[in-house]
């Protein structure tokens, strides 16, 4: 059986029929603006460049930023009551208190606050009460709100008091979409209330969108099963994508630093994805990528749920290039600038190669002969010594961006991907630049390869059992997990496994995080 | 005298959190609980220390506990008016301001926000001009204070008052253990101090080298300038080095995240090496086997572009970052004062203190 990986980008799809390791077709079209047209061009233009029929493909694994965009733009969200399950504690500082006003509106004023929240350790702050919660059920029942966040302190720790809300919740609101934090976020309960609430305000659209996925294929006579792309490199079967939309933010980087990661056969790597505007750098760790530890900011949300450690900086193979020379007020400006503006999509149209007047960064690395597309001729009359400062301007650039990257100071393999990738030099830093074939469609290959995982993230104390212990309790857990998410057992391997202690609590707590990831049995 | 403004407590948080050398724990709660209260009408006034009645009767304020803890069970927004509420009650005597025991990192904002419910103001001073990791090490007790009567308060309404401690650190002591069984925070008020004695003892003027501070980090990244020289002139300090995160070593002692992280210079300081030693603050700076600050002076990590502090916990391998020293008060460099905060006080065996030199 084949899979089929497609990436929805902002400007391309891209998609690659694969067949265990070997890719047989990958084709790029433009996006559309709904998800579905785009995407059904692609597949048939894949499946026909492969000469396969739909019967004969296995699954279909989709990345696309459809849910980021919603909450960006601050459309198609649902109205959602919050439940932060709190009480005495946290009252200070209301749900939603950081965010943007324009976004708060569109989610609404649908706050309650009740007890059932724990300490660090994972025992009660006060009693759980039944009662309100259903008083506060029917509220929101009688509101008409069909979105729900549950939000408990420290229920990364505990749940439990998360999960019986939800029950007694579902109970008066049987329509309601629900998300418990718990199975969001970290800990830091502003962030991972926000990702959850994202998440509720997401559910309509993502069963709207998977439905509209779900046809989508079927027109193009494909009847297998179909998962999006997490923003961890694994993917989600259609039930979960519909309950859990925020897991796909981000999963464009992500997709590429995997299909870097299965072009080059480097599991712990420095990726460079070069696009037209912007360059991302990642680390690769075990084949995935490392986790931000710091917050991120979605669509002006301060959030705390798991995304790639991925930066950007403005230089891509649209970048507009300034060749330096005198300013207007006479002063010699001696270094020439790449970005951070790029002519973008538009590179086909305006750079010089393509016969338009802008020098991008691509011209420059086709008058040094270091790439061959368009026209040479337009960027032969260009001074050599002001070319090669262009690049060398490049060059210190990107070495800057992968040493910010490095972990160790252990040499590290670096692979170039994306349309992009021609601006990367051979080597970089001292380190040669990987670039494997089929570099341009890396993020659709990055889709058709993701795994599936379980984590484990909580605070356990080091007194009553060791470290080894308390790590290999955690990874049990997580392992039963990732079985629970459709892994097949066996092929189940560690890809994170920290202990962090915790400055000021006795009893030696330790924040321990696992992660597993395997083969989705198919 | 004037009133803090909203954009005071912008700035205010980005300072307080350098004035943290690595610790003090995130403002960032406690800056949006401060907004959130003046946005509604709320009003604070900034004393300054001349401004002070003799007679006055002033409480020093802070949480105490897990920073990890604090982001995520917040508090219940009472806790320090209870605890004022009880020493006030004990006493038997209104307190007339609130001053800051530590000014580094999230403490910064616990007074504001404590006198915003009690109606009175916040001395311009706190009693570190930096940030420490234990009680006794506030200028305050330095000097003589005994820190007890002390109440400290929980979200659920437990007020526990330590009528008498024998010594500070068995105030201290004794307080971390309650503050365990209460959930990992709380919010502590120290015995009142007489306004004369807050003249003598506090580092003076320390929200406003904050808010300070934070303006200049603000100018400089909205004219897209370096804030580092600015920050060393404004503060009289010196600029260590530029330099990446080559090695970091971090563990657990004692409750304290304890650790080093060797530098390599970039830029303009290529070539040379440096070591920084921690224990939830920055403690020493040694250069080619020298040791050439150290605590009380403030060691300050600010990321190299944005001029933002970081703090130990998000410290990482390949971070570039620019290294500052920043004199400590005076009141810090007296044989007193560095028996409680100088080097041998943190374990730093065979480190003189040798007082930052204070530029310009």
């Amino acid at each position: 059986m084949y899979r089929i990986g497609v990436d929805v980008g902002g400007t391309n799809t891209d998609a690659v029929v694969m067949s265990g390791r070997d890719i047989l077709a990958a084709v790029k079209v433009p996006t559309s603006g709904d998800v579905t047209s785009g995407l059904i061009g692609a597949l048939q233009q894949v499946q026909t460049a492969a000469g396969i029929a739909p019967g004969e493909v296995g699954m279909v694994v989709i990345g696309t930023t459809h849910f980021t965009n919603a909450v960006i733009e601050r459309r198609q969200l649902s109205e959602t009551a919050v439940v932060r399950l709190c009480l005495p504690a946290a009252q200070c500082l209301l749900p939603m208190v950081d965010w943007p006003a324009d976004l708060k509106s569109v989610i609404g004023d649908h706050i309650y606050l009740a007890s059932g929240g724990m300490e660090f350790d994972g025992t009660p702050i006060a009693p759980f009460d039944p009662s309100d919660i259903l008083r506060i059920g029917t509220a929101i029942h009688d509101k008409g709100l069909n979105a729900i966040a549950v939000c408990g302190i420290f229920s990364p720790v505990n749940d439990e008091f998360e999960r019986h809300a939800a029950k007694l919740l579902s109970q008066t609101c049987p329509d309601a979409a629900i998300t418990l934090s718990s199975s969001i976020g970290q800990l830091g309960l502003l962030e991972r209330e926000s990702a959850t609430i994202l998440n509720s305000a997401l559910i309509a659209l993502a069963r709207k969108t998977v439905r509209a996925l779900g046809e989508g294929l079927a027109q193009c006579g494909l009847t297998c099963p179909f998962y999006l792309s997490q923003n961890d490199g694994t993917l989600m079967g259609a039930a979960q994508a519909e309950r859990f939309p925020v897991l796909s933010f981000a999963s464009g980087p992500t997709n590429s630093m995997r299909g870097a990661a299965f072009l080059s056969g480097h599991q712990n790597a420095i990726v460079l994805d070069v696009g037209g505007t912007t360059t991302d750098i990642g680390l690769l760790q075990n084949g995935f990528p490392r986790q931000a530890s710091t917050t991120v900011d979605i669509g002006g949300v301060r959030t705390n749920f798991r995304m790639p450690d991925v930066f950007s900086i403005g230089l891509g193979g649209g970048s507009i290039v300034n060749l330096g020379g005198a300013h207007f007020d006479g002063a010699r400006g001696d270094e020439p600038t790449v970005g951070p503006q790029s002519v973008g999509y538009e590179i086909t149209r305006r750079a010089r190669i393509f016969g338009g007047d802008t020098l991008t960064a691509t011209d420059v690395m086709v008058a040094l002969g270091r790439a061959a597309i368009g026209d040479a001729a337009r960027v032969a009359n260009l001074d050599p010594a002001l070319l090669a400062k262009v690049r060398a301007v490049m060059e210190r650039r990107l070495e800057r961006a992968v040493d910010r990257t490095r972990v160790s100071a252990a040499p590290i393999p670096i692979i170039a991907v994306g349309g992009g990738s021609i601006l990367v030099p051979d080597q970089l830093g001292g380190t040669t630049v990987t670039r494997p074939a089929h570099f341009a469609v890396a993020n659709a290959i990055g889709a058709a390869i993701a795994q599936t995982s379980g984590e484990v993230d909580r605070i356990c104390s080091l007194d009553t059992q060791t470290r080894e212990a308390a790590l290999a309790g955690a990874e049990q857990e997580a392992r039963d997990k990732a079985i629970q998410a459709g892994a097949v057992a066996s092929t189940l391997t560690v890809t994170e496994r920290e202990d962090v202690p915790l400055a000021y609590l006795r009893g030696n707590a330790t924040r321990v995080r696992v992660k597993v990831v395997g083969e989705l049995r198919v | 005298m004037r009133y803090l403004t909203v954009d005071d407590i912008e700035a205010l948080a980005i300072g307080a959190a350098i004035l943290g050398t690595g610790g003090g724990g995130n403002p960032y709660i406690g800056k949006l609980r401060c907004q959130q209260e003046l946005r509604r009408g709320k009003r604070v006034p900034l004393l300054s220390l001349d401004e002070l009645a003799d007679d006055a009767y002033v409480v020093s304020i802070g949480g105490i506990g897990a920073p990890i803890v604090s982001i995520e069970k917040l508090e219940e927004g009472n806790e320090g008016l209870r605890a004022v509420r009880a020493l006030e009650e004990f006493t038997g005597r209104k307190v007339d301001a609130l001053i800051a025991a530590e000014i580094g990192g999230g403490n910064a904002l616990e007074p504001i926000l404590t006198a915003m419910s009690a109606g009175i103001g916040v001395v311009d001073g706190d009693g570190m001009g930096r940030a420490f990791p234990e009680m006794q090490m506030t200028t305050f007790s330095i000097y003589g204070h005994r820190s007890t009567p002390a109440a400290i308060a929980d979200e659920r309404g437990n007020v526990v008052l330590f009528r008498h401690t024998i010594s500070e650190v068995w105030f201290e002591r004794l307080a971390r253990s309650a503050v365990v069984t209460m959930g990992g925070t709380a919010v502590g008020a120290e015995a009142p101090m007489r306004g004369d004695y807050i003249k003598r003892a506090a580092v003076p003027g320390t929200v406003t080298q904050a808010i300070r501070l934070g303006n200049v980090v603000l100018d400089a990244n909205r004219e897209h300038r370096s804030a580092i020289e600015l920050i060393c002139r404004q503060e009289r300090g010196t600029h260590l080095m530029d330099a990446k995160i080559v090695d970091l070593k971090r563990h657990l002692s004692g409750g304290f995240s304890v650790g080093e992280i060797a530098l390599d210079g970039i830029d303009a300081h290529s070539g040379t090496k440096a070591r920084v030693v921690f224990q939830n603050e920055f403690l020493s700076f040694e250069r080619a086997g020298r040791v050439e600050v150290s605590v009380p002076d403030l060691i300050v990590i600010l990321d190299v572009d944005s001029g933002h502090a970081i703090t130990t916990d998000v410290l990482r391998y390949g971070q570039r970052v620019a290294i500052l020293a920043l004199p400590c008060h005076a009141l810090m460099r007296t044989p007193e004062a560095l028996q409680v905060v100088g080097p041998q006080a943190f374990g730093l065996d065979g480190v003189e203190y040798c007082p930052l030199v204070i530029q310009g």
